[in-house]
């Protein structure tokens, strides 16, 4: 029988430290949908996903309400659409289908707008990436990536070039709501094909016909757990301390991932053990690096403690579910973390930290504004540099990267809700043009000859 | 994990007469069992975990009652299945 204690640390975590699931997530195949035919693969696709979605909000909403913690989002990955729309060549076809069915399923973003590119473009990548600024600033809930860059194929700098340019034709495109369509485009390195978070879900040529992923969250439970068992202790313990309650965070990602797949009769395909902050108070990864004895995120010290945190966090995950995917680590986007916008608002925290804070996170530069007038090759350099380190550490790296409009340094843009607010970060102000013009492949790295 | 088929419900807030008789009167007209209470008044706040069996239960309908319950004596009242605690402390 559970204990007194034991149920009211549940309670609490759930109703003081913002415990919740922060996604289910349904992948689906796409693959039966490919058609040459405009109306026709609109149509397949529409129905595909309403059908296999039909019940995916309201079982998340029963699960919610039965087991009493919050489950944030309901969402839908799909296949690549570069894949599926190749045969038609018009890849918006699939954005406006994919957007139609999002809003028939009633889940607030899908994912799967993307192109693997990492060893070269077919006709069909070239166009998805061409119509980003069309498809990103025409529909409502449709969430796109591309993978620029692997560790076994190097890194494809056509695809990053095409990538600079298609930021700021996004941010252009949606310039009146302060360029918010670039909220919904991640630039990936090594890309995983099982991630349930947006923007940068979809579902890979590589899963089944369809696949329930389930991302945890819990941040706020992490400091509080080191406020009270590790206050001024060694690392030793501290490590020890986020190992524990991981476990406990992942073993109810799993509990929920089990019950969602199994009233949906779909597979049960990953957690994802990822610390995914909001912009609430007591929701923040940064305010648990700052636990550790920083004074503000991003001084010297903090790719430490985040390296220290990301690998705890995994440690304590993966006894705690019987498959682990996706991104699992802690996220470090700017705008949706409390203790982040403050840290790059006082200038406690710049880019090149954060550059370097990539290296041990589960991901990248995530959600940072720049200036508006950042050119296109710059922001194509700062991919390059993420791509690179993603494919000499064989991890995932990744830009969400958001020049807006008409803003500078010491202005901050408002983007509302889960995506927070992101003060304007410094940019080099020199150029990297030529570097990018030169177009071609950066070869895959030594590391890439495993076998 | 085995099935189960009993509920935690955790009441907290500001303690008044016959919380108890209230809630067990809720439950009862649920078809939910008591299976064990525990019960403390600390500074004035009440504190209560109960352990139910809902085997009878419309689940949904439960909870609807207990929030109601909850907003007119003003306390915390939550219901939850019982495997997010086993789930999170017990391997």
């Amino acid at each position: 029988m559970i204990n007194t204690s034991e149920i009211l640390q549940t309670v609490r975590m759930i109703s003081e430290e913002k415990l919740d699931v922060r996604t289910i997530t349904m992948g689906i195949s796409l693959y039966e949908c490919a058609h040459p035919d405009k109306k026709e693969l609109y149509t397949r696709i529409y129905d595909r996903i309403t059908r296999q979605a039909a019940h995916l909000v309201r079982t998340g909403e029963d699960l919610e309400r039965e087991f009493g913690i919050p489950i944030v989002n309901k969402r839908i990955s799909v296949t690549p659409a570069s894949l599926v729309a190749a045969a038609c060549g018009d890849p918006v076809v699939v954005a406006r289908a994919m957007d139609a069915a999002a809003k028939e399923t009633g889940v607030n973003y899908i994912g799967g707008y993307t192109a693997l590119v990492q060893k070269g473009m077919t006709p069909s990548d070239r166009a998805l990436i061409a119509s980003l600024p069309e498809a990103l600033s025409t529909t409502e809930r449709v969430c796109s990536s591309v993978n620029v860059a692997s560790t076994r194929a190097g890194i494809d700098m056509d695809a990053v070039r095409l990538c600079g340019q298609a930021v700021k034709d996004i941010a252009e495109a949606t310039k009146e709501q302060d360029a918010a369509g670039c909220m919904k485009l991640v630039v990936f390195a090594n890309a995983v094909e099982d991630n349930p978070f947006m923007a940068g879900a979809f579902h890979g040529p590589g899963e089944g016909d369809c696949c329930i992923n389930v991302g945890i969250s819990g941040p706020g439970v992490v400091k509080h757990a080191l406020e009270t068992e590790a206050k001024g202790q060694p690392f030793d313990v501290v490590a020890e301390t986020i190992k524990k309650t991981a476990f406990k965070i992942t073993r109810v990602g799993q509990l929920i991932a089990k019950e969602a797949s199994q009233r949906l009769g779909v597979p049960f395909g990953i957690v994802d053990l990822s610390l995914a902050p909001t912009p609430a108070m007591g929701d923040s990864v940064a305010h648990i690096l700052e636990e550790m004895g920083l004074e503000a995120c991003g001084c010297h010290g903090t790719t430490a403690a985040l390296a220290l945190l990301n690998d705890a966090v995994k440690k304590g995950g993966v006894m705690a579910s019987s498959h682990v995917g996706g991104l699992s680590g802690a996220f470090i986007p700017v705008s949706e973390d409390i203790g982040m916008i403050n840290a790059a608002r006082s200038g406690a925290l710049s880019l090149e930290k954060l550059e370097a804070m990539t290296c041990v996170c589960s991901v990248g530069l995530d959600m940072i504004a720049v200036p508006g007038d950042t050119p296109a090759s710059t922001i194509a350099a700062i991919i390059a540099d993420e791509a690179a380190i993603g494919m000499v550490n064989s991890k995932t790296t990744a830009v969400r990267i958001i020049p807006a409009p008409g803003k500078t340094i010491g202005d901050e843009v408002e983007f509302g809700g889960l995506f927070g607010r992101a003060p304007i970060m410094r940019v080099s102000p020199y150029s990297a043009e030529q570097f990018i013009a030169r177009g071609g492949r950066i070869p895959a790295p030594l590391q890439s000859l495993k076998n | 994990m085995e099935k189960k088929n009993t509920a935690v419900v955790t009441v907290v807030g500001v303690d008044t007469c016959g919380i108890i008789a209230r809630v067990s009167d809720v439950l009862w007209k649920h078809d939910a069992n008591i299976l064990d209470i525990s019960q403390t008044v600390l500074s004035g706040m009440f504190n209560m975990i109960m352990i139910v069996d809902i085997s009878m239960t419309r689940f949904a309908h439960l909870e609807d009652a207990m929030a109601a319950l909850g907003s007119e004596l003003g306390l915390q009242i939550r219901v939850q299945r019982s495997e997010i605690f086993d789930a999170m402390h017990r391997i």
